[in-house]
């Protein structure tokens, strides 16, 4: 069939373009220098799982408070009459469509020692307390930035629970908290899932937050890896061996996340 | 509990919000400081617009964002015809590459364009600068538009095409008359989706922008590094006006398309 054919251009582009740049982080990850194989700059790596664990536990905690929030606000959102729902909706997405860089310069002139929440404070007599450049700083930082990858799964997969459902639990004598946990909590585990990983994977490789927010103190893997490639610490080899188990550890848990989601309509957007 | 899901609503809108009017407030701001509002300027805001950096990363931008998405709609939506009519087992190979800038965290997407890039600088002419920017972004675009034109085709009755070139159109114009009106929602929905992603994307820029060619969120970054300046302030201000128009009028088109669909067709009565 010619109809194959068309899609020739862009399977080019993508050996290209995605293929060869993905076997080239493992070709530098593998080689030295002068292209000869070694295992150094992998093995290296293991020298920075301070700073793994960092990314993986604030990453982690970002990902639980985007959860609690999302969640009620997500069943909120869906008991709205669905004239303003729509609306209430684009309010609550709307920040998402700032520049992230913008929306985290704008914590940095609150959080500051000079900022305005501490000026705030000041007039209560209180602090000021050190906010910025603080492990908490970050994960607020994330859990502003990435909030909305968590409602919008969550909420598109609660909106298309059919409330004939809902009426049959209490009818079948589910008060409404049970309701929730029994009927509610199940169905929306695939948005649940999707919004988990949404948040989790850009919040473990960031290198904006932490700069932003963390000082030079709370380096992250995405800090890691910019600096060998655009920063001080030159070295591209060791630069693509992070990334390399930066990917792969994206890689198994999106593996593990799939298992619980067999819904393919919950795309990503 | 109505009172108190209006009362945690709220809660989150002001957490979402107040740090952009804070923002816009201080854009406004005579003196430097962010704490003290100590009169009310325009002047910010004329010093942006005299910002021969932030202009021309600004035009950058919106070149590449064109550019980008119109070549990833293209891409894509052939991709997509033709990876549609493939066996089983290399579609799924092909999907399966496809959804790789999708879900690999961005920095390693750039990072391994950058490479890529670096890699052939060495043995053939490249310069990081507008080519490699553009390929970068088309790159990360036509997944998206994949991922949009697909799920069409199987809503699609697959016997239309064939209807079509049994009532004497040539596969040229079956695939005008009757496939691509057919795909059209996915093709637009992935073009706005590219259109906005490139427009926004920081991360991929950064590694593959080189020193010559920046975009605006590259610019950003380099501001927001250096000294304190309200500039930014100013902009974000504009950005926020442009992204509550757009999706206001956005909004508007939505409901008016769904309004028209809700109508009876004329002439459809009895």
């Amino acid at each position: 069939m010619k109809t194959k054919l068309i899609a020739s251009p862009y399977l080019v582009w993508m050996v290209v373009f995605i293929l060869v740049p993905l076997i080239l982080v493992a070709y530098f990850a593998f080689t030295d220098g002068n292209g000869n194989f070694t295992l150094d700059y992998v093995s290296d790596v293991a020298q920075y799982s301070p700073i793994f664990v960092r990314s993986i536990w604030l990453a982690l905690i970002a990902t639980v408070i985007c959860l609690l929030i999302a969640y009620p606000l997500s069943y909120i959102l869906t008991g709205i009459n669905k004239k303003s729902q729509s609306t209430m909706l684009m309010i609550v997405m709307l920040p998402m469509w700032m520049n992230f860089l913008l929306r985290t310069y704008a914590w940095m002139t609150l959080l500051g020692n000079n900022g305005l929440i501490n000026s705030l404070l000041g007039f209560l007599n209180l602090g000021p307390f050190k906010m910025l450049n603080t492990e908490g700083a970050v994960v607020l930082g994330m859990v502003y930035n990435y909030l909305p990858f968590m409602i919008l799964p969550i909420y598109s997969v609660m909106v298309k629970i059919d409330k004939n459902v809902l009426e049959a639990a209490s009818d079948l004598g589910c008060n409404a908290r049970k309701t929730l946990f029994k009927v509610v909590l199940p169905l929306s585990l695939p948005g649940v899932m999707s919004g988990i990983t949404m948040v989790f994977v850009p919040a473990i490789s960031t290198f904006i937050i932490s700069r932003m927010l963390g000082g030079g103190g709370n380096l992250l893997i995405g800090d890691l890896i910019e600096m060998q490639f655009l920063g001080n610490s030159y070295n591209m080899n060791l630069g693509a061996a992070i990334s390399l188990v930066l990917m792969v550890i994206v890689l198994l848990l999106m593996t593990i996340m799939n298992q619980f989601n067999t819904d393919d309509d919950v795309v990503l957007m | 509990m109505k009172v108190l899901s209006k009362i945690y609503l709220a809660i989150v809108l002001m957490f979402l919000y107040i740090p952009i009017f804070v923002l816009i407030v201080f854009s406004f701001n005579t003196t430097k400081s962010r704490t003290v509002m100590s009169g009310f300027t325009f002047e910010w805001y004329e010093k942006l617009f005299r910002n021969d950096i932030i202009m021309s990363s600004l035009m950058n931008t919106i070149i590449i964002a064109v550019l980008a998405s119109i070549a990833a709609t293209i891409l894509g939506t052939a991709a997509a015809i033709g990876i549609n009519s493939m066996k089983k087992l290399p579609r799924a190979v092909v999907l399966n590459v496809t959804n790789f800038p999708i879900i690999n965290p961005e920095i390693v997407t750039g990072v391994s364009l950058m490479l890529l890039f670096v890699f052939f600088a060495a043995r053939m002419n490249v310069e990081f600068g507008f080519a490699t920017l553009l390929i970068a972004h088309i790159t990360f675009d036509v997944p998206y538009v994949i991922l949009n034109v697909m799920p069409k085709f199987r809503q699609m009755d697959p016997f239309l095409y064939e209807a079509a070139q049994d009532l004497g159109c040539s596969p040229v114009k079956a695939f005008f008359k009757v496939v691509l009106p057919e795909i059209m929602p996915g093709v637009v929905s992935g073009f706005l989706m590219s259109f906005t992603f490139s427009l926004d994307d920081f991360i991929i820029s950064y590694f593959t922008s080189g020193s010559s060619t920046q975009t605006l969120p590259v610019t950003i970054y380099s501001m927001t590094r250096r000294k304190v300046s309200p500039e930014i302030n100013a902009l974000s201000t504009i950005i926020f006006l442009v992204v509550v128009v757009v999706l206001i009028v956005k909004n508007i088109i939505e409901r008016r398309s769904e309004a028209k669909k809700g109508m009876p067709i004329k002439g459809e009565k009895a």
